[in-house]
């Protein structure tokens, strides 16, 4: 039973991970590309690491944390640094394919 | 069971990998290149942890918790370069 929910988890990653950089390879302006691996990956990794937590914990017979400590740094600096490169974009001032705030041509109301 | 999905995994991630490396030399702008490179580094975390458990063994971990804080690093002050021009103010 273990060993299919593993199986499930492991795979599921695997595409989690798949579809985040496909989105980051085929998405046609930089704020776009930013949202697919941000979110898509991390929650792939998740996936993968949770699933090789549960494992080594049936492998050893006692709980294994070295994975918690991973996932739990992954899900910390994920958001910074998608915070940062979107800033650094903006600054750039980087084509986009919608109107960036504060650059409107039609008022608001 | 597991095996057969770890493969599935490893050509998944593989070709995750693939792509990402396609946008981290041709990406237009040097945001799309960090962000090829961020994404580069999560995902050798999932190769190394999938490795782990192909072979059954914890020294992985510490090499992707390593990976982990080196390319956070690493992105935050290439972010920083492009906000400020300096990393080091």
């Amino acid at each position: 039973m273990l060993e299919y929910l593993l199986a499930f988890l492991i795979v599921a990653g695997g595409v989690f991970t798949f579809i985040g950089s496909l989105g980051l390879a085929r998405l046609r302006d930089f704020y776009t590309r930013l949202h697919g691996p941000t979110k898509a990956t991390t929650l792939g990794v998740g996936c993968i690491l949770i699933a090789s937590a549960a494992y080594f914990s049936r492998l050893q017979g006692e709980p294994s944390l070295h994975e918690v400590l991973v996932t739990l740094f992954l899900f910390i600096t994920a958001p910074v640094s998608a915070h940062l490169l979107a800033k650094a974009a903006l600054h750039l001032e980087l084509p986009s394919l919608t109107p960036r705030p504060g650059e409107r041509d039609a008022p608001q109301e | 069971m597991i095996d057969i999905a770890l493969v599935i995994a490893f050509t998944l991630v593989g070709l995750a990998v693939a792509f990402t490396l396609y946008r981290l030399l041709r990406g237009p702008s040097a945001p799309d290149r960090i962000l090829a490179l961020d994404t580069l580094y999560v995902n050798t975390i999932a190769l190394l942890v999938l490795l782990g458990i192909h072979l059954g063994s914890n020294i992985y971990f510490e090499a992707a918790l390593l990976i982990a804080l080196m390319g956070f690093v690493g992105t935050v002050a290439l972010c920083k370069f492009l906000l400020r021009g300096d990393i080091i103010e």
